[in-house]
């Protein structure tokens, strides 16, 4: 329990730092591109627009902390501010626009790319040098070099433009309607199968390569020999003894992955003009939205903060040792 | 020449003298020592990157070799400026980042108590904070530039050095030798400097390469979304115009494949170089491979078996 608290506590802290950072950014920022922004903006927008950004900036003439407390305020009540760029829909409004889809994407790349990459892992360490051992992960390692958005540029235009497989863009087709059927689901596979295809590839080596490692030192252990020699099928001791340990390094990655793969999704929606949290952010800094950029930071700050917690608890359950050690 | 030089030149022929044994890191060094070719010579052997030279659009020809951009400049230019600035960036920042990171790591692993509860919690705040986004935002606050792309890069990315290098000091501090310098009186600056950094060297190499991978890619990304100076010729930039022309729905590959073809082969060659080193340095790798050897050469077929790492003093 009390390892849950802390976890949790942790969490708290950082959901409380990124909130500052939010807070303090544009005040920190040198006074001349505020005024700027100001003077190009005046008599496009509506005062309550102006009044919106001057809170956002500081320019007001409360005192730093009370300013700072109502900031917090308003983010605890879910109130993000005016968004620049969609006037007048308040920043959350604008966001929950979004949100599904990138959560559909960055969501079931990580747990299909984890899923392959863990077993082929395991396949590659239980088969030293076979061929999934020596050719794969050096063709993984060398597509995950690339950057997310260029294979997803080349995976557009390829299965999309050249041989036009996949289309070429959205989340779902212009005239399908949005519910819940089995039209409906299957145009939205189609349009996210490239997508997520692309981030699966890209990632696939990390956890190859992690779970082959740490399964290369677990099966050269000793209880890992005494499951062997107590004559154990090989599958039960591969999955049940070996695995289930060389998994745990794997699940630490997961949480930190999360974050790294949602900001590989917000490129990838930009490519394939999903209309995901990433397309918004570029109409946010094309049009020098700031809040809606700050509320987009804080929203998938959040939401990698309550992951992490989710993978804490899954260790909890994979590791007996730190169950002991808690209770 | 003083003591420690010797010590780092012939430290650097030792490097490279396992770099040529090692078919990976070899490879990894050629295709880095090429790029660095291309990014401090190459801009000399290249027109002017932003003047329209032809008809917009064009596929690769023999005037313009990758053919031109949607604004009609050369692409095979272009890509060739970018290197430099694209590169330095990354560089830059791998090294930035390690410096940071062994900073704040080994202080916290040294000293241990408060100071290292604090630091602790300072990275691990960093790592579970979103990078990209976090980069966004504050990007988009500063004047777009190089110098901004570094410092964001930076401040987004040297928290896992940090852990890492702290869990490393820990390790060492409790050695004989660290209790021994303790005991013969060296303060705590010299004891960090002189006594546990250096057993470090490598894993803090490997850091560098990995960071700059890093930096490279995220650099590109942020680039991408439009957070780069875009009057400037960087690889990123040349991908958000690529994007921005809408190069993919006309079907003009040439103006976004070749950078990313090179982005992913300065990030391979890195990777290459890095898991080379990590076999010259890693004992329980090294000790297979003398295995294997040994029994292919009693005429033995190799077998799946992994020895355990010997004390081999």
């Amino acid at each position: 329990m009390t390892y849950i608290l802390r976890r949790l506590g942790f969490y708290l802290l950082s959901a409380w730092v990124a909130l500052t950072i939010n807070f303090l950014l544009p005040r920190l920022m040198p006074g001349d591109p505020a005024t700027a922004l100001f003077a190009r903006f005046r008599g496009q927008l509506a005062p309550e627009a102006m009044q919106a950004l001057r809170e956002t900036f500081g320019l007001t003439q409360a005192p730093l902390l009370t300013q700072y407390l109502t900031s917090l305020r308003h983010v605890l009540t879910g109130d993000l501010g005016i968004s620049v760029a969609y006037f007048p829909s308040p920043v959350s409004t604008v966001i929950g626009t979004g949100l599904v889809w990138t959560v559909l994407l960055a969501g079931s790349a990580v747990a299909i790319s984890f899923t392959i990459g863990t077993l082929l892992g395991l396949v590659a360490a239980w088969w030293r040098r076979g061929w999934v051992d020596t050719w794969l992960p050096s063709a993984l390692v060398f597509l995950g070099s690339f950057p997310y958005f260029w294979l997803a540029m080349v995976a557009l235009f390829v299965f999309g433009f050249t041989l036009g497989w996949f289309p070429l863009g959205h989340a779902y087709a212009d005239d399908v309607v949005p519910a819940f059927s089995t039209a409906f689901v299957t145009d939205v596979v189609r349009h996210a199968a490239l997508p997520v295809a692309t981030m699966v590839l890209a990632t696939l080596g990390g956890w190859l390569l992690s779970m082959r490692n740490t399964t290369i030192a677990v099966l050269g252990s000793d209880y890992v020999n005494l499951a062997r020699a107590k004559g154990l099928s090989p599958a039960r001791v591969a999955l049940r003894y070996a695995a289930r340990n060389a998994l745990l390094p794997s699940v630490t990655g997961l949480g930190m992955a999360l974050g790294f793969v949602l900001g590989g999704s917000l490129l990838t929606e930009i490519v394939f003009s999903y209309p995901g949290q990433g397309y918004l952010l570029v109409q946010a800094v094309r049009n020098q939205d700031y809040p809606l950029m700050q509320g987009i930071f804080l929203v998938i700050t959040l939401a990698v903060l309550a992951a992490n917690f989710l993978v804490d608890l899954a260790y909890l359950w994979l590791d007996p040792r730190i169950r002991e050690s808690a209770t | 020449m003083s003591a420690s030089g010797v010590a780092t030149s012939s430290g650097i022929a030792v490097w490279w003298g396992a770099i040529r044994r090692d078919r990976k890191a070899l490879a990894g060094s050629v295709i880095l020592a090429i790029f660095l070719v291309i990014a401090i010579a190459g801009p000399w052997f290249v027109g002017d990157p932003t003047a329209p030279v032809g008809i917009p659009l064009q596929p690769p020809s023999a005037d313009h070799w990758l053919g031109t951009t949607g604004q009609g400049q050369d692409v095979l230019a272009q890509l060739v400026v970018g290197t430099r600035v694209s590169l330095a960036i990354g560089f830059a920042v791998g090294f930035a980042v390690v410096l940071i990171g062994a900073l704040v790591g080994v202080t916290a692993g040294y000293f241990g108590g408060r100071i290292d509860g604090f630091l602790s919690l300072l990275f691990n705040v960093f790592l579970v904070l979103p990078g990209l986004p976090l980069a966004i935002v504050i990007a988009a606050y500063l004047p777009s530039g190089p110098l901004t792309l570094g410092l964001v890069l930076t401040v987004t990315g040297w928290a896992w050095n940090a852990r890492v290098l702290r869990s490393q000091t820990l390790s060492q501090r409790r050695r004989d030798f660290v209790a021994a310098a303790i005991v013969s009186g060296e303060s705590s600056p010299r004891i960090i400097v002189r006594e546990i950094l250096p057993t470090m060297t490598s894993l803090m190499v490997a850091q560098m390469i990995g960071s700059t991978v890093y930096a490279i890619g995220a650099q590109v990304g942020l680039e991408f979304l439009g957070l780069g100076d875009v009057s400037g010729v960087t690889w990123g930039t040349n991908l958000y115009w690529a994007q921005n022309d809408s190069a993919l729905l006309t079907g003009a590959w040439w103006t976004f494949a070749p950078t990313g073809l090179c982005v992913a082969l300065v990030g391979f060659g890195l990777t290459m170089l890095n898991s080379g080193f990590d076999e010259i340095t890693n004992p329980r790798l090294v000790l297979e491979r003398a295995w294997r050897a040994h029994l292919i050469r009693r005429g033995r077929g190799a077998t799946r078996s992994t020895p355990v790492v010997m004390d081999r003093g």
